[in-house]
């Protein structure tokens, strides 16, 4: 379907695409280093102390590592979807205006967002994938299951779309000066009430945190990640996940296209 | 495509109303400009123009009225708008991730400019720019004068029909300003249409074909420069600078010279909306008064001076004068300029 959707637009369009894609792979390429520090050293130190530190001392049971991996994997995809996409397109277009050549390219605005879009998917699709061998080097293994794969692989990409799509959203809604704010406002309690560190059936003992989790749609790429990577703890129905995050993705885009409009046109 | 027309910008009755208004920002403004021409929008802080600028470039939606460029709707059709058209903007919005160079071959990626043409264009402007020696620099500490040669450089690189110019010397020292100048000229011989703004008479008298004198969102003249100055040109002016402020008195005195037809206090700073209170940059301060004559203005500086002496106020400055387009301004709008 999406590939039908391509080829009908003007290639001179899909050209322009393209060649905006192409510039935020050649800066990212060229701070390499930086971007991985960014991706990476967040989760790393989560699963290193969780996952090692925590369970060498005896502070949590055998396993936990493996309830948490699925988590994490999960919270890098998200949070690095988000990060990607809103801290630069606050400053783009709130003091660098750097967007603005990129508006004016021969192209339909919502290209322009949905290039966004794409770029902070690859991003945070790469930075999901780095977990893994990160995982097998501080746990010395990680849970996987091959069977699992299809869940998996569809659990990272709606997340990371999920990622994106708040990330558009908070891009285009938060005012330059009030950058600050998206990181203890937002940043924090996402980070936290997305169920990356803990299953969300075993919340059923603390009710009311259980119902705040379940409105972060993290929730749900956790819950099928663990579901696709350690069925035997239990965990949200896959379908439910997927659904969820489908609506969730939807809902995100439609708000943050439209909140992209704004911006980009008077 | 349509018909290429000989009229390659048309706007008809445009209106800009932003939510929250009482005003229109744009109030039924009507002009076309010609291929190859290079057309001026003059007028103060807040007069519409930038934002008549952003309807044409498809950056601000209109109220109503519509806005043509090489015959295509910008509203309608952006996209095809877009690829005859590039925006030279008041403020820098260069790629601080990108070097100047890949700042010019980005952008003609994002048109669709072939890669060896895109190498051989970029070459071509950062050699007639002055950029070249600093080509592979990032564009973020430059000076205003090289930062606004980067951003018309870049705006050359798809080869667009006409060029926008947003205030493109505002905050220019003089040499930065004439090197904008000669470069504007160049590409208006090289047959490129250009659409300025500027609050700058000096501007629009020197590079502008036609100018249009814009205020409060309404286009009050439209005429090549010299046509407009010598609307008024049965005018010659005397402008007498005194050091302390002549009461209604003084002027009412000086109106009833022989010879005078009328007399306007000149207030530098105070036009309308915003203006930043600063003096013209040049000018001396003290308190301008311009008187519009109908007889030879040598012949009244005598009469002036002594009547000003009498009253005890010192006259500093005299200077006579032919309308420029700041007496046109001032003649549509009463008020100065800046």
């Amino acid at each position: 379907m999406s590939a039908l959707a391509w080829t009908s637009i003007p290639p001179s369009q899909r050209r322009a695409f393209l060649a905006v894609l192409r510039r935020d792979l050649f800066v990212t390429w060229r701070e390499l280093p930086a971007f991985l520090a960014q991706v990476i050293l967040q989760p790393l130190f989560l699963l290193f102390v969780f996952g090692k530190v925590l369970g060498s001392l005896g502070y949590t049971q055998h396993g936990y590592a493996n309830l948490l991996f699925p988590g994490l994997v999960a919270l890098t995809a998200v949070i690095t979807g988000m990060q990607t996409l809103a801290f630069p397109l606050v400053a783009e277009f709130g003091w660098t205006r750097e967007i603005e050549d990129r508006l004016l390219a021969p192209m339909p605005t919502a290209f322009v967002a949905a290039e966004k879009v794409v770029f902070a998917v690859l991003r945070a699709l790469v930075a999901a994938l780095i977990m893994i061998p990160i995982g097998v080097l501080i746990l010395g293994s990680v849970p996987w299951r091959w069977g699992g794969l299809p869940l998996f692989a569809a659990g990272v990409l709606l997340g990371a779309l999920v990622g994106a799509g708040f990330g558009l959203v908070l891009g285009t809604l938060v005012q330059p000066q009030r950058i600050n704010l998206l990181f203890s406002l937002v940043f924090t309690p996402l980070l936290f009430t997305g169920c990356s560190q803990y299953p969300w059936p075993s919340l059923a003992r603390l009710r009311w945190f259980q119902v705040v989790t379940a409105a972060n749609p993290m929730t749900y790429v956790s819950e099928a990640l663990r579901g696709a990577l350690v069925p035997s703890v239990p965990h949200i129905e896959p379908w439910i996940c997927l659904l969820v995050l489908v609506a969730a993705v939807a809902l995100l885009m439609a708000v943050g296209v439209r909140g992209f409009y704004r911006r980009a046109i008077d | 495509m349509a018909v290429a027309p000989e009229q390659l910008v048309e706007v008809s009755e445009l209106v800009k109303r932003y939510p929250r208004s009482p005003v229109n920002a744009v109030d039924g403004v009507s002009f076309t400009v010609r291929q190859g021409e290079t057309f001026g929008l003059l007028g103060p802080n807040g007069a519409g123009k930038t934002t008549t600028i952003g309807v044409l470039t498809t950056r601000v939606r209109p109220t109503g009225g519509s806005a043509r460029i090489g015959g295509v709707d910008v509203v309608r059709d952006p996209v095809e708008a877009r690829r005859q058209l590039a925006v030279v903007p008041q403020r820098n919005n260069l790629d601080r991730s990108l070097s100047v160079r890949d700042n010019l071959i980005f952008h003609a990626a994002y048109h669709g400019v072939p890669p060896r043409e895109r190498q051989a264009r970029a070459d071509e402007l950062l050699a007639q720019f002055g950029l070249l020696e600093r080509a592979g620099a990032k564009p973020e500490f430059f000076s205003g004068g090289q930062t606004q040669r980067m951003m018309i450089a870049r705006a050359l690189m798809h080869a667009p029909r006409v060029l926008f110019l947003d205030e493109p010397t505002t905050g220019l020292d003089p040499a930065a300003r004439l090197f904008v100048w000669d470069r504007l000229r160049e590409l208006s011989e090289q047959g490129v249409t250009l659409l300025l703004t500027t609050h700058d008479m000096d501007e629009a008298a020197t590079l502008a074909d036609r100018v249009g004198i814009m205020d409060h969102g309404r286009l009050l003249a439209l005429d090549t420069p010299q046509e407009l100055m010598r609307s008024l040109s049965e005018e010659t002016t005397l402008e007498l600078t005194t050091e302390t402020e002549p009461g209604g008195d003084v002027l009412a005195a000086l109106s009833a010279l022989a010879g005078v037809e009328r007399v306007e206090p000149l207030q530098s700073g105070t036009a309308g909306n915003g203006a930043d209170g600063e003096q013209a940059g040049g000018e001396d301060p003290g308190h301008r008064v311009r008187l519009y004559l109908t007889s030879e203005g040598a012949q009244l500086v005598a009469p002036a001076a002594s009547l000003l002496a009498e009253r005890g106020l010192a006259l500093s400055a005299v200077k006579l004068g032919s309308p420029t387009l700041e007496d046109v301004f001032i003649h549509l709008t009463g008020r100065t300029l800046r």
